[in-house]
């Protein structure tokens, strides 16, 4: 028998937007186990730089709708604009609450918020003017952040169960509801079933899918992979935001704030280059705009250094004292993975992976939808995600710098409410579980314990990778996408066939490696099935074959489902809250 | 290069034992943690934790030939070819270079590290001028990683009394904002011949934050409070 702990609610995930839901649990007296591979503030959250967007008009004039706007025109259009006005009306409440947790923001001098231009955020409905919306702990606002939820989630006495792995979804066969979770608690590679009437998923995004990512080695996509594998859908997997400014090389992270702060790129001239290829936001255009603009001028020969096989991100005439005080983290980093200190050097940047558009499909509150019936947005009893895993869909095509933290804390908090509105409407008592309930993950495990032989995790992980890489990047080719797609089918059977030679039960990690590598797996098949079939271009998919957006087939947000790898679509909710519908038009920066 | 690595699995080994691994290392292998990775794909036992590898989450703080520090950001141009890596000193091992945190936290935890502010809250932010803001700058950017803590003499010698370094470090993190009015309660909870003033000023702290803050100029301060308060 697997030992069963029983919780209202379990939250999977400490970063951002789990600890935003922590907190609204635990202040409601709930008992909550909130799970986390690592130690809270371990959490890639930590890792954001730049800034948090909310329009509090602290430098520039500025209203929640000029953010909508932009939100929209960012997302090409495939956002959902209901979600994207809730997010843009939330955020004054979500940031000024954040400031009264304690978080450490820069100052202006009136002694408001520091705030700061990002790209893609404007004045007046995309003028050329750029609207100050970025609000900014010098570039370290994750680490900031992620350290003040885990401070007032001390405060609220919640209960973490650290470096515990989720591993699959339970759910009751009548109905599909969700009733709890599988969990290996890692120290004593004890498997447990955690027992909720909710279960919110927080598990952040899958970059590690990739070669060359700024994402951490735990963003292993563990949330979809549960997802898939109980059967249901994720949304829109095929977008996948290449930052400019990874360091080339490392693909550690340097901020968007860096060219916020006056920053620019240059080609191997000495070029200004963004100015041809967006001539009113220049340096401060959307992240898909600049990192095709990038990979265009490497490709065409223009790049710098000896293999001509990066850009230069150049800031020294920003002064000493703009960069210490404001870029202190950037300086650090590019002084130890660049060998370049900004004060006088510029620092050598590609587009990099950053970031999962993508993901569990849910609607604003948090709660997880899946086509049923008539229905393509059925709520599934029990299961609610936010944050990096879930699909909202706020982002659309490609998220704007400084809405990621963003939606961490307005989903985080909706998602916590609408999880307390759920359990207090619905005062019914656990449900029972399933007979066989987690058997299928004590299957995985034994499978894996078992194996005296067969592929080694991390040579089927870096093949993964490497195919990502090559057949599904910042510009997406016919044949690259059809070779890919048999490519990750064959990985994905080798992943049937890992084997570890650690069998030790304590802190196993190399368990727990094999274990991400199967749901990097189900996340990497349906980002190259959904892509492959997007026959357009939108935002971060980019195809040769198909350059324009084609807005009468394709506004439509896929729907990935690991049976069969079929596909499904859904409309794109075009209709906001309270105001007009945001026309597409023709993108331009 | 070569790595000798503290190895110790409970279910397998009577005691602790060092292992060494011959990892060739080209130009992409900037940092120790590069140099670690490729020790466990040659053997898939060895444990350690680590996470975002640009030094900003705290997770992978080990003993590098006897100098506490994050391998993500210790650079292998500036190794020795030959490195011994150890678990944090004064803590107990759970296995290999993973050690158990749980006293590290609890001392984190029992400084109240959160504002304490019983005004209500305003309808915007509170204002705080850039100068009090300052105040916060090498103190917030603390990472928990517990390189200062686990290489301080009085923290190995009384870890469940006195705070340690990166306790105290936050302790005054709290102190220093202006948005906090728990000043005097804050000075309570460490005046104490164990919490606060085992602290002999040994610097070890200092001398190893892969941060670059500065513990003991945080201790000194709150001393120093301590000394107003009584006159």
């Amino acid at each position: 028998m697997i030992p069963v702990r029983r919780f209202d609610a379990i939250v999977v995930g400490a970063g951002g937007s789990g600890m935003r839901a922590a907190l609204e649990l635990a202040r409601a007296n709930l008992k909550v186990a909130v799970l986390s591979k690592v130690f809270p503030t371990r959490s890639h959250t930590v890792a954001a730089q730049g800034g948090i967007a909310a329009p509090l008009a602290n430098s520039t004039e500025d209203n929640w709708h000029w953010h909508m706007y932009d939100t929209v025109k960012g997302s090409d259009y495939l956002g959902d604009q209901d979600a994207i006005e809730y997010m843009c009306r939330r955020a004054i409440e979500v940031v000024v609450e954040l400031e009264h947790m304690g978080m450490p923001f820069d100052r202006l001098e009136n002694g408001k918020i520091y705030q700061r231009p990002f790209g893609g955020h404007t004045q007046d409905y995309g003028s050329a003017k750029m609207a100050m919306r970025a609000c900014a702990a010098a570039d370290r606002t994750g680490h900031a952040m992620l350290h003040t939820l885990y401070q007032q989630n001390v405060r609220a006495n919640t209960q973490f169960l650290v470096e515990w792995m989720a591993l699959d979804l339970i759910l009751d066969p009548q109905d599909g509801a969700v009733v709890g979770v599988t969990a290996l608690e890692m120290e004593t590679g004890e498997l447990c079933i955690l027992q909720g009437k909710g279960v919110l998923l927080a598990t952040g995004g899958a970059g590690r899918i990739y070669w060359a990512t700024t994402n951490a080695f735990i963003n292993t996509g563990d949330g979809l992979g549960m997802v898939a594998r109980a059967g249901l859908p994720l949304e829109d997997m095929e977008f996948w935001q290449f930052h400019p400014t990874g360091v080339a090389g490392a693909g550690v992270l340097i901020t968007e704030g860096v060219r916020g702060e006056g920053g620019y790129l240059l080609n191997k001239n000495g070029e200004r280059f963004m100015e041809r290829y967006a001539p009113n936001a220049k340096d401060l255009a959307s992240r898909d705009v600049v990192s095709r603009a990038m990979t265009t001028e490497i490709k065409e020969g223009r790049g710098c250094g000896e293999h001509g096989d990066h850009v230069l991100l150049k800031l020294d005439h920003l002064g000493p004292e703009v960069i210490m005080h404001r870029l202190p983290g950037i300086r650090e980093i590019a002084m130890k993975f660049a060998n370049a200190d900004p004060i006088r050097d510029p620092i050598p940047v590609v587009p990099t992976v950053h970031y999962q558009m993508g993901g569990i499909p849910t609607n604003y509150m948090g709660q997880v939808v899946a086509p049923e019936g008539a229905s393509k947005e059925a709520i599934v009893p029990g299961l609610y995600a936010v944050g990096e895993c879930a699909c909202v869909s706020v982002h659309g095509a490609n998220r704007l710098g400084t809405n990621s933290l963003l939606d961490l804390l307005v989903f985080g908090k909706a998602g916590g409410e609408q999880l307390i509105k759920d359990l207090r409407t619905q005062p019914t008592p656990h449900r029972n579980l399933p007979k066989d309930a987690g058997e299928p993950t004590r299957a995985r495990l034994a499978r894996l314990d078992g194996a005296k032989s067969g592929e080694r995790v991390v040579d089927v992980l870096n093949d993964l990778r490497r195919t990502m890489q090559a057949h599904c990047a910042v510009f997406r080719f016919p044949d690259d996408l059809h070779k890919g797609v048999e490519k990750v089918k064959e990985l994905g059977e080798r992943v049937q066939r890992t084997f570890i030679g650690d069998k030790s039960k304590v802190y196993n990690t190399a368990r727990v490696e094999a274990l991400e590598l199967e749901n990097l797996v189900e996340t990497a098949m349906a980002t190259m099935i959904s892509a492959e079939a997007r026959k357009e271009s939108r935002g971060a998919q980019a195809r040769a074959d198909f350059p324009e957006r084609d807005d009468k087939n394709w506004m439509k947000h896929t729907l990935w489902y690991k049976e069969g790898n079929r596909l499904d679509y859904k409309p794109v909710h075009l209709r906001p809250l309270t105001v007009q519908t945001m026309e597409p038009k023709v993108r331009t920066y | 290069m070569k790595l000798t690595i503290y190895r110790y699995d409970p279910e397998k080994d009577a005691a602790p034992r060092y292992q060494d691994y011959d990892v060739p290392v080209d130009s992409h292998d900037r940092m120790l943690l590069d140099a670690l990775v490729k020790a466990k794909a040659q053997d898939d036992s060895l444990s350690f934790r680590r996470s975002c590898r640009e030094g900003v989450c705290g997770s992978d703080a080990v003993n590098i030939n006897g100098k506490n520090g994050l391998a993500c950001i210790t650079k292998i141009a500036e190794l020795p070819e030959h490195v011994t890596i150890r678990p944090l000193p004064g803590l107990p091992v759970i296995r290999d270079l993973i050690v158990d945190m749980t006293q590290f936290f609890k001392q984190y935890h029992s400084i109240k590290p959160y504002v304490m502010n019983s005004d209500p809250p305003p309808e915007r932010e509170r204002l705080q001028s850039p100068e009090e803001r300052e105040h916060l700058d090498g103190l917030y950017e603390c990472i928990l990683c517990a390189c200062c803590s686990t290489s301080c003499p009085s923290w190995w010698w009384n870890p469940d009394k006195f705070v340690g370094p990166a306790g105290l470090l936050q302790a005054y993190r709290f102190i220093a904002d202006t948005r906090d009015q728990a000043t005097s309660e804050r000075l309570d909870n460490l005046e104490d011949p164990y919490r606060l003033f085992r602290c002999h000023t040994i610097m070890n702290c200092v001398d190893v934050c892969p941060k670059g803050l500065n513990p003991t100029k945080a201790i000194n301060h709150i001393k120093e409070l301590l000394v107003k308060r009584a006159v």
